[in-house]
């Protein structure tokens, strides 16, 4: 009885998750410029008016590119943190590992204000996509560490002793045994933070200047009313894509676990 | 852990040291950068709260104005009492409606099926997060969706109006934000839970409510603590939610810190109260932590 209503609950809290991203599809394809019930009919009008605007794709490169820059840099730095923890103790390593997570837990418009302090205020260095860079690659890194701990932990040492062992030099043998048993993961951390970073607002927000992210672009969209159709038709490709790049981040994260022969505890977070 | 076992080779120092040599090596770049783009920053943070700022001139004197100012100009004080109240009320619909969940696919999903749940559960939390939030003002809007099936379904006459442009808003807007973040930690607690023990609290005669209250619920604890932490903490940073949802009575803090910054141009001030905002959290988080030591040691008794 018990068991039933909690499969109940479960479903209705399931629908509370989702309503947001059910109802985007339907304003994007509703011949309405106002986004409300009854719907007034079908339309591609917006998906086609996506494509004329060319603020909204400069503003896509912008994200791409630093999306695709900052999931590069933190999947480096997670692979030096996670190896780091995984292989070798070393003096103060618990407070080291804490401190790089730490962005995890920190407010991002903390964040946000004390980069752009230290970029206008002391370096004088101008806003660009780089100083988004900057801060999105600091709160990725502990997301790639958390999912690139998993790998390595799991990883058995004799596998690597053995190939050295063998004659493999460390770093022939890290090549050869350990990279591919943690490929699924990297990829994982790479997907991961690609959708972190090409999604993310309120650092980019402070951090941009003259060059806005998609996400910037979108915000600064949400005041004129006439636009919203064209943002909901966008909203539904973005969704789309995130869903795409989720699903196959958690098919590598699973083979990665498969391929260590760890259990499953589920969940990038 | 998955250390090496080279590691525990206390007796040979010599390989200790290179070991340790290696491995600060590897954490080195991960490390520097934290240090460089968020301890020195926040440092710098730190030491701008005690400038000053008249019109477009920075005094680097330093003065303890802006906290005077912070703690006793009302809008401020209001703003962040606001805030952490919001933080509060957020923090604790989000882990009261996430524990029956995280309970649920822990106890009563079938294990080749949890990964599938945890992944359904987390799928919206990675989806464009502005285009999230505005869709909330759709949905609680005075036509909104909620309005207009209530109505059609012929629930209310009058459209609800103390859903929307409040602070109601923001808290069931945030409450959806965080869901995972609240749902992953409390399963992870509820994994470990050794299921063998609430059997023998019951075959000792517990019923299920008071083996629930008695077993299950303090060994869960940890992972309620944590998730308490990871949703209050950057709650009082959004300030997303309160400008689309939230109407004049919604803004919080991060609103002000936020227009210190970009508008006004005040850096002091709203450096300041960005320092005022996370100690604040802090000092909440750690009398937190220590009330739920005191509970767990109570209930261990």
């Amino acid at each position: 009885m018990r068991r039933r209503w909690l499969g109940v609950y479960a479903v209705a809290y399931l629908l509370f998750l989702y309503a947001p991203i059910l109802l985007l599809p339907l304003f994007a394809f509703n011949a309405s410029t106002i986004i409300a019930f009854p719907l007034q009919g079908f339309t591609t009008e917006w998906f086609v008016d996506l494509t004329t605007v060319s603020a909204l794709h400069d503003a896509v490169k912008n994200s791409l590119l630093i999306a695709l820059v900052t999931a590069v840099l933190s999947t480096v730095l997670g692979i030096c943190a996670a190896r780091a923890g995984a292989r070798y103790s070393f003096p103060a390593k618990s407070p080291i590992m804490g401190f790089i997570m730490v962005p995890l837990v920190l407010p991002e418009i903390i964040v946000g204000v004390s980069l752009l302090v230290l970029l206008i205020q002391i370096l004088g260095v101008s806003l660009s996509s780089l100083t988004v860079i900057l801060g999105h690659v600091l709160i990725c890194t502990p997301f790639s560490v958390s999912i690139l701990n998993t790998s390595f932990q799991s990883l058995d040492p004799a596998l690597e002793e053995a190939a050295v062992d063998l004659g493999e030099t460390p770093w022939s043998s890290f090549r050869l045994i350990v990279l591919p048993l943690v490929t699924p993961g990297l990829i994982s951390s790479f997907l991961i933070a690609f959708t972190i970073s090409f999604d993310e607002f309120i650092i980019a927000f402070f951090l941009s200047g003259v060059e806005p992210t998609l996400p910037v672009y979108i915000w600064g969209q949400l005041r004129f009313p006439q636009q919203l159709p064209v943002i909901m038709a966008l909203g539904t490709i973005l969704v789309g894509f995130s869903i795409l790049l989720l699903t196959v981040a958690e098919i590598f994260r699973r083979r990665g676990l498969a391929r260590a022969g760890a259990l499953d505890q589920g969940g990038f977070l | 852990m998955g250390w090496h076992p080279r590691a525990m080779g206390a007796s040979r120092p010599a390989r200790l040291n290179t070991e340790a040599q290696h491995g600060l090596l590897l954490i080195a770049p991960p490390l520097i950068y934290a240090l460089l783009l968020l301890a020195a920053p926040l440092g710098i943070i730190l030491v701008i709260s005690f400038w000053s700022q008249s019109g477009l001139t920075i005094d680097r004197t330093p003065t303890l104005e802006n906290y005077r100012e912070a703690f006793t100009d009302p809008l401020y004080r209001q703003l962040l009492v606001r805030s952490i109240w919001v933080a509060g009320l957020v923090t604790f619909v989000t882990v009261v409606l996430a524990f029956p969940i995280a309970y649920f696919v822990s106890f009563h999903v079938a294990p080749s099926r949890k990964a599938l749940w945890l992944f359904l559960i987390t799928i919206p939390f990675w989806t464009s997060y502005l285009i999230r939030v505005f869709l909330w003002k759709v949905i609680l809007g005075f036509n909104g969706v909620l309005n207009s099936s209530l109505q059609a379904m012929g629930f209310i006459e009058e459209p609800l109006t103390f859903i929307l442009y409040n602070v109601n808003a923001v808290v069931i807007t945030l409450a959806h934000a965080y869901a995972p973040f609240a749902i992953l930690p409390i399963y992870v607690a509820l994994e470990r839970i050794d299921k063998s023990l609430i059997e023998a609290a019951m075959d000792l005669g517990e019923t299920a409510a008071s083996a629930f209250l008695r077993v299950t619920l303090p060994l869960a604890m940890p992972g309620v603590v944590a998730a308490t932490l990871i949703v209050f903490i950057p709650t009082i940073g959004d300030y997303v939610t309160p400008r689309l949802v939230g109407g004049p009575g919604g803004l919080l803090i991060a609103n002000m810190i936020q227009t210190q910054f970009l508008r006004l141009n005040n850096m002091p001030m709203g450096a300041t109260l960005a320092i005022v905002a996370m100690v604040s959290v802090a000092l909440i988080a750690l009398a937190f932590v220590w009330l739920n030591r005191r509970y767990l040691k109570s209930a261990k008794r």
